[in-house]
């Protein structure tokens, strides 16, 4: 029984200039409970949209999202988001912000509390709860997004391209620290991402997406999220498999952006 | 454009002066001594507070050197004063000529002194004169009244101090000028100097203790503090009631297409609208008492604070919205936790606007009809040409507008910190 179904999605929107979009055709899932989810595709391949659907900020035009059986029809708490950058808020400090969902949700300071120090510990920024959001770097405000995320406890965890905006070191880090709190919280995540190189090391599954319409091209499940939990991500990027998948699918996504250039090129 | 030429001459020469001194001094090694593109780096450009300091000593060494002041060592030439005369040359009806003097005593406007003393015997038909001049004032002169025969046709002034002159004619004397009318009397014009009459620019010191006979005494039955203060607590409750209205009203702008498009025509129209246009409405709506102003002042902030409002609201990214409502937060919670604290960064630049264009339209409202307020007191002032108090209320006014500007500056820091680091 998968815990979160995504059934049959098509999103098509009107432009104002008459023509219309197809931003994604007959996308179906079915994702079960602490499932690591990678997804990858060239701009344009409908990833973002199918995240948004997830999260309830856009409305399919057709087919529907359940999680635990309830269908999708909004934003919810029990689906948390984690954005590139710039979702937190400046005006609250590190601990104001991830206790935001509990905040809002009215459940008592006293029993917060404890739950995000408990955080801050996890997420390596156990003296920094009392700094406000700008004196932080990149990499530490996308840890404040991962614990602000978690301390509301929910079932699916959203991530557009959460890692997208730091540069390569950072990255590399962050991509254990997400391993390490996948494992740790057993939560079901769904991170959308443009590299290669972290869809493979993070995604326990990969959806490689296709674009015009948006569709699901290929799916691979994967040895390397398991692999490099507690481990240095190094050391699996030297794995031949990692090179060779690596390859394959770059090769892919290769292939369709030629197409689109091609297609474009008739066209114009 | 002596003043100017002055001024621009200042300039270079503190210029110069400060490069060479510079030059001499020790260098600083801080990073922005190390560069070597200043020209055109913007960064690398900040105030030199010498040469802010050179310029307002400048500033008051000129107003102080072309008034006479007490402050400034050294002054321009000032005004004749003193005793001086000159002779003129009459020819009666019978064709002989006749010298006698104009004896004139220039002093200082306000001061009380007696005409000059004439010499008792004179011979010939035409009699000294006698006159007082004040210092920048001319006088017109008729020799001939005390002239033998003055009154005869054929009489007339053939020449100055030697020198002829006809009707219209110039000619100059030791200490000003003689210029004859069509009539043939003598218009006297002792030398101006470059200085100004007190009554076009009164010196620095006469506007300081102009503030203090009016700090202690007020102006017009009015305090000077209850002028000034008048006057900004119309601005105060105009820009309140501008803000309790204007900044829920831009919200529900920003929030909903309904009060988007409803308010849209109305807010884009009366934006451009000066408040100063709106004066003689007001006025013939509410008349020029307390209401009026206050509803001026509501109307001149109200636009200003709706517009800061609704582009706060619109420049939240959507992604803090979108992170909210998966937090959980209900549409309440994100308009109180969210999208208000994200506006207050635009919200307060509206508002340092909103008090300065609140600030010179109550001037503005004041100088056409009040009953007190600054502007009442420089409008009222002017009529009886007393500058030093125009002046005086004309840097008063400056110094309140800057004092606001300053402490909205304060507010904004204290009470918005992560503006612009968002």
């Amino acid at each position: 029984m998968g815990n979160l179904v995504i059934d049959n999605l098509s999103m098509r929107f009107d432009l104002p200039n008459g023509g219309s979009v197809q931003a994604l055709k007959n996308v179906s899932l079915e994702l079960a409970k602490g499932e690591l989810l990678a997804v990858l595709g060239p701009s344009g391949c409908g990833k973002t949209t199918l995240l948004n659907i997830v999260a309830g900020f856009l409305a399919p035009t057709d087919g529907k999202v359940t999680l635990n059986g309830k269908t999708v029809t909004g934003p919810g708490p029990e689906r948390g988001m984690v954005f590139q950058q710039g979702a937190l808020f400046e005006w609250m400090n590190v601990r104001r912000n991830i206790s935001f969902g509990p905040d809002m949700a009215g459940r008592p300071a006293a029993e917060t509390r404890p739950v995000v120090e408990n955080l801050l510990r996890t997420v390596g920024l156990q003296d920094f709860g009392d700094k406000m959001i700008y004196e932080l770097s990149g990499g530490m405000q996308q840890r404040v997004a991962l614990a602000r995320c978690l301390a509301n406890d929910p079932d699916v965890i959203l991530m557009d391209e959460p890692l997208g905006a730091l540069d390569a070191l950072t990255r590399e880090k962050m991509q254990g620290l997400v391993l390490k709190l996948w494992k740790e919280t057993g939560k079901t995540i769904i991170l959308i991402t443009h590299s290669v190189e972290e869809a493979l090391l993070l995604g326990e599954r990969l959806l490689v997406m296709a674009p015009r319409p948006g569709r699901i091209h290929k799916e691979y499940n994967l040895p390397f999220a398991e692999m490099g939990v507690g481990r240095d991500l190094r050391l699996v990027k030297k794995e031949r498999e990692f090179a060779e998948r690596r390859e394959e699918i770059l090769g892919m996504i290769w292939d369709m952006e030629e197409e689109i250039m091609g297609r474009q090129e008739e066209t114009a | 454009m002596i003043v100017f030429l002055l001024y621009v001459t200042i300039f270079a020469a503190a210029f110069g002066l400060y490069r060479v001194w510079e030059r001499k001094r020790h260098h600083l090694h801080d990073f922005a001594s190390l560069k070597t593109v200043t020209f055109g780096d913007e960064s690398a450009v900040s105030p030199n507070r010498f040469a802010s300091v050179i310029s307002i000593i400048a500033l008051f060494a000129i107003w102080g050197a072309f008034t006479g002041s007490v402050i400034t060592p050294l002054h321009v030439p000032g005004p004749f004063v003193g005793d001086a005369s000159f002779t003129y040359t009459a020819r009666n009806a019978a064709g002989e000529t006749d010298d006698a003097t104009v004896h004139m005593r220039v002093y200082r406007v306000g001061e009380d002194v007696p005409l000059p003393e004439l010499p008792v015997d004179q011979a010939g038909f035409a009699m000294d004169d006698a006159l007082k001049i004040g210092a920048w004032r001319s006088v017109l002169a008729r020799p001939s009244e005390n002239d033998t025969g003055g009154e005869d046709d054929g009489y007339s002034v053939i020449a100055i101090d030697g020198q002829p002159i006809a009707a219209g004619g110039t000619v100059r004397f030791s200490d000003g000028e003689v210029t004859m009318t069509s009539k043939g009397s003598l218009s006297i014009k002792p030398d101006k100097g470059w200085q100004m009459e007190p009554i076009w620019l009164p010196a620095p010191e006469a506007v300081v203790s102009r503030l203090v006979e009016i700090a202690n005494d007020g102006y017009k039955n009015v305090s000077l503090w209850n002028h000034l203060g008048s006057s900004l607590g119309r601005v105060i409750a105009g820009f309140v009631i501008g803000s309790i209205i204007g900044i829920p009203l831009g919200y529900a702008m920003g929030l909903s297409n309904w009060f988007r498009g409803w308010f849209d025509p109305i807010v884009e129209f009366m934006r451009p609208v000066p408040p100063l246009a709106l004066i003689p409405l007001i006025i013939i709506w509410f008349g020029i008492g307390e209401q009026g102003k206050v509803i001026l002042l509501f109307l001149a902030a109200l636009w200003i604070m709706t517009i800061s409002a609704r582009a706060g609201v619109s420049g939240v990214r959507i992604s803090k919205v979108h992170a909210a409502y998966s937090l959980g937060a209900s549409k309440w919670q994100i308009l109180r936790h969210v999208i208000v604290p994200n506006s207050l960064p635009e919200i307060f630049t509206g508002a340092r606007v909103a008090m300065g264009v609140c600030w010179g339209t109550v001037v503005a409202a004041e100088l056409v009809a009040a009953d007190r307020g600054a502007g009442m007191m420089i409008v009222n002032a002017s009529k009886f040409q007393l500058t030093d108090i125009v002046i005086l209320g004309i840097i008063l006014i400056g110094i309140i507008g800057y004092g606001i500007d300053i402490l909205m500056r304060v507010a904004e820091k204290w009470l918005v910190p992560w503006k612009g680091r968002g």
